[in-house]
Formats: structure tokens, sequence, C-alpha cells
């Protein structure tokens, strides 16, 4: 049974949009409970080796300092199965960066003083950091992020491929980025014998409270994790990173409350990134472009703690039609921090490397690459032989196409040369998986007449709340202002965390189903006066769900323009168009697209974390030598979506956008970039110094 | 951070004695850079004396017919200025292009001038670096070095200064005036950045305690026919990979006097006398203008991997000069 739209759909403004501007949202680090001090963190300087001694005796001296903390003196913590988060349990160093300690002060100022002056003695090993595509340690994960097979054959394709009429056989490279968000993570955490309580910037209350309770070793009930807003996340706190431990450490060691805000500097080294990739794609195709043989090799990295293997080339496994497909997986264990998601973990490397290859192949065989792409939509899904719950890569291919004013090109072409500026146009497709997860929620009428919605979810800035708000009303048949969506505390109904673009989905089915018993029970009439309640989990529902190919799709095309003097790659327009289901708020949607175009805009020509052999570390570890797009780097975006009505999804329709709009993003640049200037950049960024001394002014 | 005094100067010969006195002492203008700094522990000021209220903000005309502009200044205040953006352009335009409209609007002309290098292990004080820490090495040989030096590097440091400002005003000739412990003095600019040599921790000649008070540009017939040009990994908000100020003074097609000068190849903003030579007594054609460039850039020697610099800097010189040629 699906809702009757009312306010679905609507570009309402964000329901907490007065309290953001006027500064009165308060995030994590702004909790100030009575009494509580402060704790930063202490870092490895080595990658690779030991914690032999700790000398705090200057830092001790400092006056306001309580204390330091290192493995020697740290209370103990209970097994999490998250060695990231084992952090001063052992004497260990894994990767440099590493949390070997902290300091703990009455004032911030006095805790930055102290932590320069903590003498940490190791013993150093020789370290191994460089992904390299013959690094001996290669072997395939059985699993890739969270649980796809590390490795997918289909038919023969060496035969296939062998025997193509037309073929291509390319490796490409994307660097380590990191996530970044606005509001670095931060928590300050409250501890009491009988409970803890955690104010943290997270993507997921829920699972930082299984994770602290584990721990701790607590019962979940004693554990609260309050996270009403959260200043961006894409990925980096889907997971509880080893800072909140930290914090909770120190507020033992202490008792007293303890707030611990992670710095700009200190997320390129704990907070998780994207590894970098090295992806060798081969496409084999007959004269019509007809596509008969594709393989997807993924080489990349995690760290000696705890293996995480990006899932980089499952949208190979679903993406074109075709017999013969082989994918796999290869991963080596360095001296590296652990890699996590980072906005569409897989999706986005593997669709840079997917999208360049089906590209480069339709200049092999002479077909417009819009073109190759419609000849080659599979009827089912090719990896599962599931039927699509609903596809519409081709409806959006074909709107991109009209709306960009995409001229159709055979072989290799070049766009025209204005001045010194070299022009070109690039075309890629994009897709995520529109997936939901069990989620529990609570709807209630209270006696003034209002309905609230209590739900442990997220809203990481994305605008869940006003988009649950919207459904929830709809879900009730009364206007959206009647309705209020509490979220971001552990204490409501547990919820899955936001990621995956699943937040909508999976909560949005909770927050439906709660508001139908709700109106069931008022219904009946019977209970003995207000507030009245429903409390429901989507467990069963979700379990049910019947077996189906579920994604969003998207296209888009890009224009660069190429500056044949320095080599300066400018993004002039883009238009992406997408089929996510139902759109729940035209404008917070459009916000998440855009977003993501500019991110994967970032991802073609600016982020790159530099690795620093000697050090082991990333070389450059703030904004200002991090590069992300500046406003000025951002000229025309357009975003578009159809139509799509899936009812398949979940009761709402919707599918998905946190992430999409940055997969395809860098190939359709890196595309573009090749009909500017007729060299393909099968490495990213695509930065001057690369360009530079290959365009020919 | 540690903990520091702070003192507002009544006027610069206070200023100079305050930080005169204390070795750790520091001068504060915008503090766009050195409280950064402070928070990364590159620097640990004892004190801190305020010099962005003496009354060093106001751009006079010279009698020579140039330009006075006091050390604080702001930059926004100078790119703004109708006199700069009149009769040297070049310098308008360098501003514009640095930094962000936020920071322009506290950075200061003296702040400017001595910002620090960007060069990342100087910023990271859990790695060596002569320049902080002399005598601990210099990793960014070996390391990363990507926007580091073309020339006059040393095998002790080959960071570059980072400034778009001093790129122009060294390309205008510009004069510094100094308040010191022994009296005011003047330097010029070119000369007032060091090669980095064996002692990479002194950037400029500046001697400890000495005040920049002013900046004097000179009348320049070259300075209205400018034009600054940077090279960047993104349009707004990052330090020049290359940049070029130049400026040309042409008589009857043929050019009488020429200024180049380079940004991010250098532990100085490097003026191109090579370059300019080549330039002056013909006209100004493509040809030529590629000649320019490759006399100056010949002496280049670039590191692994920063060699995309000298082509870089090449076209980069190469058009600038071509576009400024056509200007009216
Ligand atoms: C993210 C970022 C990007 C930037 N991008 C650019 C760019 O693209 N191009 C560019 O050119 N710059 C750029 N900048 C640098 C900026 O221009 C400098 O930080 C600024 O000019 C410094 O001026 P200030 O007045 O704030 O100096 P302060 O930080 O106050 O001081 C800098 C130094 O000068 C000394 N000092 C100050 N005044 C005097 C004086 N009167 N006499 C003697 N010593 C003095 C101080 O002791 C200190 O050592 C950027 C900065 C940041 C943070
Ligand atoms: S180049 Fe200079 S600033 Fe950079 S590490 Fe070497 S000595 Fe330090």
């Amino acid at each position: 049974m699906s809702v009757a739209v009312r306010s679905i759909g609507a570009a309402i403004d964000r329901v907490e949009g007065r309290e953001k501007v006027t500064g009165e949202a308060k995030y994590a680090y702004e909790h100030s409970p009575p009494g509580f001090v402060y704790a930063t963190a202490l870092q490895s300087t080595i990658a690779k080796g030991e914690v032999v001694g700790v000398d705090a005796e200057a830092a001790l001296a400092v006056p306001g300092v309580l204390g330091v903390l290192w493995h020697e003196d740290a209370p103990r913590l209970h097994e999490v199965s998250d060695a990231e988060l084992e952090i001063l349990q052992s004497p260990r160093v894994a990767y440099r960066g590493q949390i070997v300690g902290a300091v703990i002060a009455e004032r911030y100022e006095a805790a930055r003083q102290a932590e320069r002056l903590v003498r940490i003695e190791y013993s150093e090993h020789p370290h191994d950091v460089l992904l390299r595509a013959d690094h001996p340690g290669f072997y395939e994960p059985e699993k890739v992020n969270p649980s796809y097979p590390g490795r997918t054959e289909e038919g023969d394709f060496d035969q296939a491929f062998a025997t193509a009429e037309v073929t291509i056989d390319r490796t490409y490279e994307t660097p380590a980025e990191h996530n970044n968000p606005m509001e670095p993570h931060a928590s300050v955490a409250v501890w009491r014998e009988d409970g803890i309580t955690v104010y943290d910037s997270t993507q997921g209350a829920s699972s930082v409270q299984d994770i602290v309770a584990k721990a701790f070793g607590l019962e979940r009930e004693r554990v609260r994790v309050l996270s009403a807003h959260v200043g961006g996340g894409f990925g980096s706190k889907g997971t509880p990173r080893p800072h909140v431990i930290l914090a909770v450490m120190a507020s033992q060691a202490v008792r007293r409350p303890v707030k611990l805000a992670v710095t700009r500097q200190q997320m390129f080294d704990f907070t998780g990134y994207r590894t970098p990739t090295i992806q060798r794609v081969r496409l084999g195709c007959d004269r019509q472009g007809r596509l008969s043989a594709t393989a997807h090799a993924v080489y990349e990295q995690s760290s000696t703690i705890r293996e995480f293997a990006e899932q980089t080339a499952t949208p190979t496994r679903m993406m074109y039609s075709g017999e013969n497909r082989r994918t796999s997986h290869h991963l080596t264990r360095l001296d590296v921090p652990t890699p996590s998601w980072m906005r569409a973990p897989g999706e986005t490397p593997g669709m840079y490397a997917l999208e360049s290859a089906v590209d480069e192949l339709a200049i092999a065989a002479g077909i417009d690459p819009v073109e190759l792409r419609l000849r080659n939509e599979p009827e089912v899904d090719p990896e599962t032989g599931h039927r699509w719950s609903s596809r519409s890569l081709v409806a959006c291919l074909r709107e991109g196409a009209e709306r960009f004013g995409w001229i159709p090109r055979h072989g290799a072409s070049r766009g025209p040369r204005n001045g010194h500026w070299l022009t070109g146009t690039g075309v890629a497709s994009s897709v995520y998986p529109a997936r939901r997860r069990p989620s529990e929620a609570r709807a209630r009428l209270e006696p003034d007449g209002g309905y609230v919605i209590e739900i442990a979810a997220a809203d990481i800035g994305t605008g869940a709340r006003t988009a649950l708000t919207q459904i929830a009303a709809d879900a009730l048949e009364v206007s959206p202002g009647e309705v209020r969506v509490d979220l971001g505390d552990s204490g409501y109904p547990t919820a899955p965390l936001a990621g995956g673009s699943m937040g909508t989905a999976s909560w949005g089915s909770a927050v439906v189903k709660a508001c139908r018993e709700l109106r069931a029970t008022l219904a009946r009439g019977d209970t003995p006066g207000l507030p009245v309640e429903a409390h429901v989990d989507t467990g069963a529902e979700v379990q049910g769900d019947e077996a189906l190919a579920r994604y969003a799709f998207g296209a888009q095309f890009v224009e660069v323009h190429v500056n044949a003097d320095t080599g300066e790659v400018h993004v002039p327009r883009a238009v992406g168009v997408f089929a996510a289901g139902r759109i729940v708020n035209a404008k917070t949607a459009r916000s998440q697209f855009i977003g993501g175009m500019t991110m994967g805009i970032g991802m073609a020509l600016h982020e790159e974390s530099l690795l620093d052999l000697r050090f082991g570390d990333y070389a450059n570890h703030d904004l200002a030598t991090y590069h992300v797009p500046s406003c000025a780097d951002i000229e025309e975006l357009e975003v578009a979506w159809i139509d799509e009505h899936d009812p398949h999804v979940n009761p709402i329709g919707a599918k998905g956008i946190g992430e999409i709009g940055i997969v395809g993003t860098a190939a359709a640049v890196a595309n573009a970039v090749h009909h500017a200037t007729g060299i393909r950049f099968r490495a990213l960024p695509i930065t001057p110094a690369r360009v530079v001394g290959r365009v020919s002014r | 951070m540690r903990p520091f005094d702070y003192h507002r100067a009544a006027d610069p010969r206070a200023a100079v004695a305050a930080v005169a006195r204390r070795p750790e002492a520091r001068f504060l203008a915008g503090g766009t850079n050195l409280i950064d700094l402070m928070r990364l522990g590159v620097e640990a000021p004892e004190l801190l004396v305020d010099v962005s209220r003496l009354g060093g903000g106001r751009i006079a005309e010279t009698e020579a017919g140039g330009l006075l502009i006091g050390a604080s200044v702001r930059n926004s205040e100078l790119a703004a200025d109708h006199r700069v953006r009149d009769d040297y352009p070049v310098l308008a335009q360098a501003l514009l292009n640095g930094a962000s409209g936020q920071l322009r609007n506290l950075a200061t002309v003296a702040g400017n001038l001595l910002q620090r290098t960007r060069c990342l292990y100087f910023q990271d004080v859990t790695k060596p670096c002569n320049k902080r820490s002399p005598g601990s090495g210099c990793p960014a040989i070996e390391g990363e070095h990507a926007n580091l030096a073309i020339f006059g590097h040393s095998e002790h440091c080959v960071a570059t200064h980072p400034s778009d400002m001093a790129v122009a005003m060294v390309a205008l000739d510009a004069t510094v005036h100094l308040e010191g412990p022994s009296g005011p003095r003047t330097t010029p600019l070119i000369g007032f950045h060091r090669l980095p040599g064996d002692a990479p921790d002194r950037d400029t000649v500046l001697h400890h305690g000495e005040l920049i008070t002013a900046v004097e540009l000179p009348p320049l017939a070259a300075a209205r026919r400018s034009l600054y040009r940077k090279a960047r990994e993104r349009r707004s908000f990052a330090f020049a990979l290359v940049s070029v100020a130049a400026a040309l003074e042409l008589d009857r097609g043929e050019v009488r006097d020429a200024r180049v000068a380079l940004g991010g190849v250098a532990h100085v903003p490097w003026r191109a006398t090579r370059a300019e030579e080549m330039l002056r007594g013909g006209p100004l054609t493509e040809e030529r203008a590629h000649a320019a460039a490759e006399a100056e850039l010949a002496h280049a020697t670039p590191l692994r991997d920063n060699a995309y610099k000298v082509p870089l800097a090449h076209r980069l010189i190469v058009r600038t000069l071509l576009d400024v040629a056509e200007r009216p």
C-alpha cells in the first residue's frame, strides 16, 4: 500500500532552518555538561612499531592539566571487534597518526600546550605504505563492503574477450581521498558509574550506542547518544571513530564530563578515507557496440588491523548487458589507517573507471557514447537475473542529452578550440543501490493535538528531519505543520544509520507504519485519552521484501574548458538527470544532487591526499592544501529528475539520493577533457601539473 | 599553544623596543598567518606586539609621484585604491588573486610580505625541517615538493615564498621602509627576501625587532600597462603553482622597459631579469616572448616532481607578455 501524496514532493524549507541560521541549533561540541573538561588526542609519529614509554612529567606540570592517558594506565576496554576502536589497549602502533594517548585538562589551551610536551618513546619498524600494482601482499577478500562477494564470474570472459571485434584494456587510478565534512568529528562524553551519555557528531546514534556499550561493558540501555544536529559526514561519521572511545575513557579516568574535538588535521589520520585504487578494466564488443566481455579487477588497500574492502567493482556487475563478465577485488594490508566509507563507496571510484572505459570503447567502436550505453541496456539484472524494480537509465541519458544539447559523435573527435581554451564535452552514467534496512519508530498524538514522531535517525544536514516530517504528514493526512519529528537520540526507537542512501527509505518505512498504526488505534476509539502512541518495527516487512534489483540511475553531461597554456581545467556547466523514485523534498533533493556533483568535480580536478613515503602519512592535511572545489570552481549545475513510480522499493517509493550525485561525475569530466585535448587522463585528479606538459598550445 | 603576552604598541618606536628586547617576541598584524602557525606549534612566541593599529594604514602620494603604502594597509583596501588600480594594475590584480575576500580584509601589506612558506613539512612540527628547526634536515627534497622551487634552492631548503602581492611589488621596484632598534632605514624589495643557502630559517634580511613601516612604489611608466596571471589548482583560495607579473613600456612598437617577475618558483619573489633583457629594445613579438621565457627558464633546476613548472612558467610568461602588449 502506498501513501496518498500531499506534502511529499513539495520544496519545503528545512524545518530546523531557522535554528541553524540563527546559531541556536546545538552541535555536539556545543553541549557543556556542568564541570566539563577537555581532552585532546596524542598521535603516533611513527607508522609501525610499539610505544615503549611515555614521559608526561612536563605535560602534567602545565597548570590545569588533569592527566595523561596511554596504554599503560588507560581504562581496559571490552572487545568491540573493530581494532581501530581498541585504542590504548596495547603498545602496538599500526599507522602514523594513530591515537596513542590523551591529555586531559581544564582548559583547551592547556591541553594543547601539554600535548606538545609529552615525550613518547617508540621502538620503530620499517613501514610499507604504498599501494602499487606489483605489491606482493595482494589477496582476494571473500566479501567486500558491506557483504558482497569479492569475485564474480559469468560466462567465459577470456574466450569472449579474445574473440570480440573491438576491445580495450585500460588501467585507471584514483588517489586516497578524505571526507572532510564541514563539522569535524566531536564528542562530549559524560561517564557515570551507572551509565554513559555522549553528545556525538554521528550518522548513527544507535550504532554509537551499541559500540560504546560493548566497549565499556554496559547494557545498551545504559548508554545514551545524542546527535540532534550534525554538520555533514559523507560516511566518515557512519561508524564510530576512535575519538568517541577516547572521550569516554577520558571521562571515566577523571570522573568529569569531557569534550573532545577532532582537529581538521586529525581528520586525515583516524576518521576514515577512501582507499586509493588501481583498476584494470577490459571491455569487448561487436561492431554494433554490443558488449560481450567485461572484466573489472580492482587493487586497493586496507590497514594491518582491520579488513575493509571497498566494493569498487560492484557497479560493473549490473550496469550493462553482456553474457561474459568477471569482477574481482584484490586487497593488500599496509601500515596505513583503515579506509572507510566515503560518499558512495564502491560506485564512486568504480564508476570512474567503468564509465571512462565505456567512453574509450565507444571511441574505438566509432559509436556515440550515449548510443553505446543505450545499446547495452539489460532486460534484467545481469548479475542476479532479478527483474528491475524500475530502471530509467535510458530515460536519464535521453533527457540529459536533450537538456545539455549533446551532439552525437562517432569515433575520435575533438571539441572546438576557443582562443587558448580547448573545449570538450563528456557523458557518464550514475548508479546507486536502493536498499532499506529494518527500523523502529514511534508516532504519538499529544494532548495538544500535535503529532510527534520519535526515531533514532540522524539529520546530517541532508534534510532528513524535513523529509520525515513530510512523510509523516502524508501518512497521517495532516499538514506538515502539525507534525514534529524528533531524532538524533539513541533513546528513541532504534534506527539504522544515515548511510548507503538508505535513510529516507528505512526510516520513512517505519514512520509510515507507525503513523498508520496510530491512525488505526485512534480510529478504534478505545483508548482512555491522550496521548496515544504507536511503536513499530519494520524488521519483518523488510525481511519479506521481494527479490528484485533495486537501483537509482542517472546520467551526467559535462562541458570543460582546458587552458592550453596552463593546463587548468574549468567546468563551465554540467547537467545531471536522475531517476531515484519519488523525490520527497524537491529543495533538499536538489541540494543533495548538486552537492554530489560538486564533490564529483572535486574528485575529478582537485581532491588528492598526498602519501608521504618517508613518514607514512598524508602530507597535506588541511583544507588549504587538500583542495576541494571553491565556489568559483562551480559554475552552472543543472539538476533534473525523471518521475519514477516504483512501488517495490518501500511505501514511499523513494530510492535515496545522497550518494548518486557523485557517481560518474569524475568520468564525465575526464571524458570531456579527452574530447577537449585528445588526451586520456587515467589517473585522478586532473591537475595543471599533469595536463600542462601534455597539451599542445 | 604556549601561553603568551599580548601588547598593543603606542607607536612604531615603542613596538620596535618591545620586540627587540625579547628574542621570542613577534609583531602581530592581521594574524592570518602568524596565528595559524601558532596553532600548529610552528611559532611559539612569548610576546605578541600588535602593530595593526599603529596608523600605518594610509596610502599617500610621494613627491616623486609614486605611492607610499602604510604597513598595515589591508590587502583589500590596497586592491581597491583607485591610484593602484590605474597606475599599478598588476598590483591590484595580484592582490585579488590571493587568498579569499575574508583573508584579504585582515591581511596587511607587511604581513603579506613576511608570510611564511606553505611547504607541508614546515607546517608539521612532527617532522624535520631546516627552516623551522635548523639542522634537522629537509624532507621535501626527497618527499612532497610538487609545488616548491625551480630556481635558487639549496640542498638545505627548496621552499617557495607564497605571496602574490610581493611578486607584483618586486616587478615594480618597490622599496621597503623599516624602523629598527638603531633607527629607520630603507631597503629595495629585490634582495629583501633571501635565497635559502645554508640558512633557510632566515626568510629575509630583516633583523629581529625591525618593523616594516611602509612600502614605497616609485613612479613607473611601464606599470600602467601591466598584468598579473596566476596558474593554480582551483580558481580561488589556492596558492600559485606559477604566477607572472609583467609590465611593459612600449615606444612606437619597441619595448623600452620590461618588467617580469615570477611567483611560486623560488624562495623569493623571482625577478626575471634575463627575460627582461631579452625583451628590451625590440618589438614584442611571440617569437621574442618565447626567447625571453627561454632565457629565464634555461636556468631553472627543477626537482623530481616539479618539472611541470618549467613549461608552465614558459607558457604563462609568453601569454602574459602577449596580452599585456595588447593592452591600451
Ligand atoms: C588559506 C589561506 C590561503 C591564502 N592564499 C594566499 C594566496 O593565494 N596568495 C597570497 O599571497 N597569500 C595567501 N594567503 C596568505 C595571506 O596573504 C597572509 O596570511 C597574509 O598576507 C598575512 O598578513 P597578516 O597581516 O595577517 O600577517 P600576520 O599573520 O599578522 O603576520 C605575518 C608575519 O609578519 C610579521 N609582521 C607583521 N607585520 C609586521 C611589520 N609591520 N613589521 C615586521 N613584521 C611584521 C609577523 O610577525 C608574522 O611573522 C593565504 C592565507 C591563508 C590562510
Ligand atoms: S623545503 Fe625548506 S621549508 Fe620545506 S622542509 Fe625543506 S627546509 Fe623545511
